[in-house]
């Protein structure tokens, strides 16, 4: 098991520095200049010129790649080319926000998803199966930006059960975060699905039902446990799918996260928000797939390290 | 804009050297009521309050209240009045500008502000290290060829003559140069507090300016609180402002109309300005003002077939700006000419290229091209210029002329312009120019004239007309008062010179609409203020205190 660690970290390792020498890449192909947006429309083409070479964009790729590399291994994101701040400054103050979006959205999503997956499992079948198969496709297929719009429209302007938009209390992130658990809880409602019809399928299932217990003791007891732990184990790669989600739900609410930073910054062509951002979401998602790789182990034996 | 700088209020105030410093008190409104807070929302953060670095939608006019400079701004007005500077002098030649500045004005933190700071901070903003956008303004100051390439720090034409006195010499005439010294760029900041804060001054503030930064939460919200020691005497009435950033525009008009907000600064978005303007109660709320503002397709003279002037002016005539006022439901009024209405220098009764697909067809065909051609339409892929793209194309389509439209982000329309042979035309919705300050010649240099047509410039229909540089650089060197009409004649013959040539096509010239909530007060002209965009903080109130 530590073996099996040690090794995926140090696969980790390669990945982002591919992640990162990629999307410098891209962003040095760009075909939009960031010296102009820095310079703005009145510059001078001496001052163009002068701000290129105090940022050193003037010198080939591979020199810009080696200096930004250098400076990343000791830590340092460099600063934002239009606000002048230390990007992990920027990150660091809007992190937080992200992370607690994504965590109201995992408690959404897990807790529609189940309650779905369980609901249709036993009505296998039945209108209700299909009707909610149904409302898992749409909630899989819409887009964020229209449920995030019509959320705030319902229950913000229509009913005042919530804020519109903005941080700061519980009630602010409900509708973010259900909205971005919207997505996942269609994945996870037709998993748990399909995870409980074959839990109900178990012998085990069927001797508890012998011994003579309750209907709901044998499924809360049972069945649900069993069914739900491959599915918990899915918690860890949601983390990349709501990496690219927080950039949409974030700029609808009003949610000071680093989807919105990411978002501005694309914009402006401010390379080193994008670079940052980039980097941290990828470490993200190289975290939570290993977290959901490790989850799985616990949570099914029959999966073997190698 | 180094050779040519621009600006038209000089024409009043050259009128009266040694212009008294007695505060106008008709800018205080016998109405007004003190205390308050008021919330404005902005989508985009803002990226920094350096006075030397802002050149955004949104902090622009943060800015203007938390500085102030040696000129300033009548409220609501394109008329220059003294800011910092109580009186100034100008000599006969127009080459030193002698300011005298106001006693008793304190930074901020408390300190006096003296001409040692007046001083520092144009030294500073023409500092190559300080990246400024707008270093280039301040190209007629002696000693800022040497200043900017680096070779000496400060400014030789800047001199301190005692603590209340600053003289600036020019290297050269400048009618311009009063509205430079009313620029942001040309803020006087502290210091000590630049010095302290370093790379990171921009996330502080420390200024004259009617309020003080009291608070701010990186990405959620900044507030502006009064400065009890402000130096005009019962301003500004408000106690506080409150900026909310990120939000949708779309999410702002819903706050709006449940009382959170008082001032989406982003305005009413396009999709809801009918249901908007359709409910006379919110609508009552909406005020409406020009800007100096002018939308314009550019055809690149360096592209064939655009490099045929009778080509050109065919799809001058193609174009029918009526149509595409209605795309953008009537928010802007058809333009005839490179500067809007509103700008002094504007050539009354030019009618400009009449809308005639028929006459547009025949000058084609004499242009050996009846048969049409294809060629390619830039655009900014946000809403609505796709949509006024598509009214191009199909308008084009009629004289026989295919273009595809090339929906891009921002940034590569810019580029893509900034490129010889890149983009033959270029709808520059969304980027368009907006002056700086009110002159005739703020629409020139780098949009029109031979500067800005190199590798990376703004003149993306690569128009170079030496006699109009000419007779620019002339217009501009006119710094006698009694001129001044003389000097918008010639800015005025200039504009005629370039329509004949039709680089452009001049589409619209956009209207300005600020919505606000019901409780604010203060005159309407305040909420279109031309400099302040989008509010004059400083001067609007709220009726619900006290």
């Amino acid at each position: 098991m530590f073996a099996f660690v040690v090794k995926r970290l140090i696969q980790s390792v390669f990945i982002l520095l591919g992640v990162s020498f990629i999307t410098f890449a891209l962003l040095y192909l760009l075909p939009a200049d960031p010296v102009r947006q820095i310079a703005g429309r009145s510059a001078t083409a001496e001052t163009v010129a002068n701000i290129r070479a105090q940022l050193g964009l003037d010198k080939p790729f591979i020199v810009q790649y080696a200096r930004y590399f250098g400076n990343l291994v000791q830590g340092d994101l460099g600063r934002s080319y239009l606000q002048k701040t230390e990007v992990s400054t920027l990150i660091a103050s809007r992190l937080p926000a992200s992370l607690l979006l994504m965590l109201g959205a995992i408690v959404c999503e897990l807790v529609l998803g189940i309650t779905m997956g369980v609901v249709a499992a036993l009505r296998r079948g039945t209108v209700t199966d299909n009707s909610l198969m149904m409302a898992s496709f749409i909630g899989v297929s819409a887009p964020q930006f229209v449920v995030g719009l019509l959320m705030l429209y319902v229950f913000a302007v229509q009913l005042r059960w919530f804020p519109i938009g903005g941080y700061g209390t519980f009630a602010h992130m409900v509708l973010p975060s259900i909205t971005l658990g919207i997505l996942g809880s269609g994945w996870y409602s037709r998993m748990m699905r399909s995870s409980m019809i074959d839990v109900l399928r178990q012998d085990f299932i069927r001797t508890a039902r012998a011994k003579g217990l309750g209907r709901m003791r044998v499924l809360m007891r049972h069945a649900l446990p069993n069914a739900v732990l491959p599915i918990i184990a899915m918690i860890g790669i949601d983390v990349g799918i709501f990496m690219g989600g927080i950039v949409v739900v974030e700029s609808v609410f009003g949610w000071p996260g680093i989807g919105q930073l990411a978002w501005q910054a694309i914009q402006r062509v401010d390379i080193p928000i994008i670079m940052g951002v980039t980097l941290v979401s990828a470490c993200a998602i190289v975290i939570g797939n290993l977290v959901a790789d490790i989850a799985s182990l616990f949570a099914d034996p029959r999966i073997k390290v190698r | 804009m180094k050779k040519l700088l621009t600006t038209s209020a000089l024409v009043v105030v050259l009128g009266l050297p040694q212009l008294a410093a007695a505060e106008s008190q008709s800018t205080l409104d016998p109405n007004a009521k003190s205390g308050g807070n008021i919330t404005v929302t902005y989508k985009d953060d803002v990226a920094t309050l350096d006075p030397a670095i802002g050149y955004d939608w949104q902090n622009w006019s943060m800015i203007k209240s938390l500085y102030d400079g040696l000129m300033d701004y009548e409220p609501g007005t394109t008329e220059l009045r003294a800011g910092l500077a109580e009186s100034y002098d100008i000599s006969d030649d127009g080459m030193v500008f002698t300011f005298k500045l106001r006693e008793g004005v304190k930074f901020h933190n408390g300190r006096l502000m003296t001409a040692e700071d007046v001083k520092y901070s144009l030294d500073r903003v023409t500092d190559p290290k300080t990246q400024s956008p707008g270093a280039g303004f301040f190209g007629s100051i002696a000693g800022y060829d040497a200043v900017s390439s680096g070779e000496v720090k400060g400014l030789s034409g800047v001199k301190v003559l005692n603590d209340q006195t600053v003289e600036i010499t020019l290297s050269r005439p400048d009618a311009t140069f009063l509205h430079v010294m009313g620029l942001n760029f040309a803020s006087v900041v502290a210091k000590e507090a630049v010095e302290a804060a370093g790379a990171d001054f921009g996330k502080t503030a420390m200024g004259t300016g009617a309020f003080k930064l009291s608070d701010w939460t990186i990405g959620q919200k900044l507030v502006f609180a009064k400065n009890e020691d402000y130096w005009r005497d019962g301003l500004p009435y408000l106690d506080s402002v409150t900026f909310e950033v990120g939000q949708e525009p779309i999410v702002a008009l819903l706050r709006l109309q449940n009382g959170e907000v008082d001032v989406p600064g982003d305005g009413i978005p396009p999709a809801k300005f009918q249901e908007v303007m359709g409910d006379p109660d919110q609508a009552a709320r909406v005020i409406e003002g020009g800007q100096l503002h002018t939308g314009y397709i550019t055809l690149n003279v360096k592209m064939p077939p655009f490099d045929n002037v009778d080509v050109r002016k065919a799809v001058n005539m193609a174009i029918n700006k009526e149509r595409i006022t209605q795309v953008i439901n009537g928010r802007a009024v058809p333009a005839t000419q490179p500067l809007p209405p509103s700008m002094p220098g504007y050539t009354e009764g030019y009618a400009g290229y009449a809308y005639d697909p028929d006459a547009a067809k025949s000058l084609l065909a004499d242009a050996g091209f009846a048969d049409g051609f294809e060629t390619e339409l830039f655009v900014m892929n946000t809403d609505p210029n796709p949509r006024i793209a598509q009214a191009i194309q199909q308008d084009l389509s009629k004289i026989g002329i295919k273009a595809s439209i090339q929906s891009l982000a921002q940034a590569s329309v810019i580029a893509a312009g900034g490129e010889a042979d890149q983009a033959p035309m270029i709808w520059s919705g969304g980027m368009a120019w907006i002056a700086d300050f009110p002159d005739a010649s703020n629409f020139y240099g780098p949009i029109l004239g031979c500067d800005g047509a190199v590798q990376g410039g703004w003149n993306w229909s690569w128009y170079c007309n030496a006699d109009a540089d000419a007779m620019a650089i002339e217009a501009d060197s006119m710094t006698d008062p009694s001129k001044v009409d003389d000097r918008l004649k010639m800015w005025s013959d200039i504009y005629m010179k370039i329509m004949e040539d039709a680089p452009w096509v001049p589409v619209f010239n956009e209207q300005r609409y600020t919505m606000k909530s019901e409780r604010m007060g203060g005159d309407d002209k305040l909420y279109v203020d031309p400099v302040s965009i989008p509010v004059n903080y400083d001067y609007v109130y709220v009726n619900d205190v006290q």
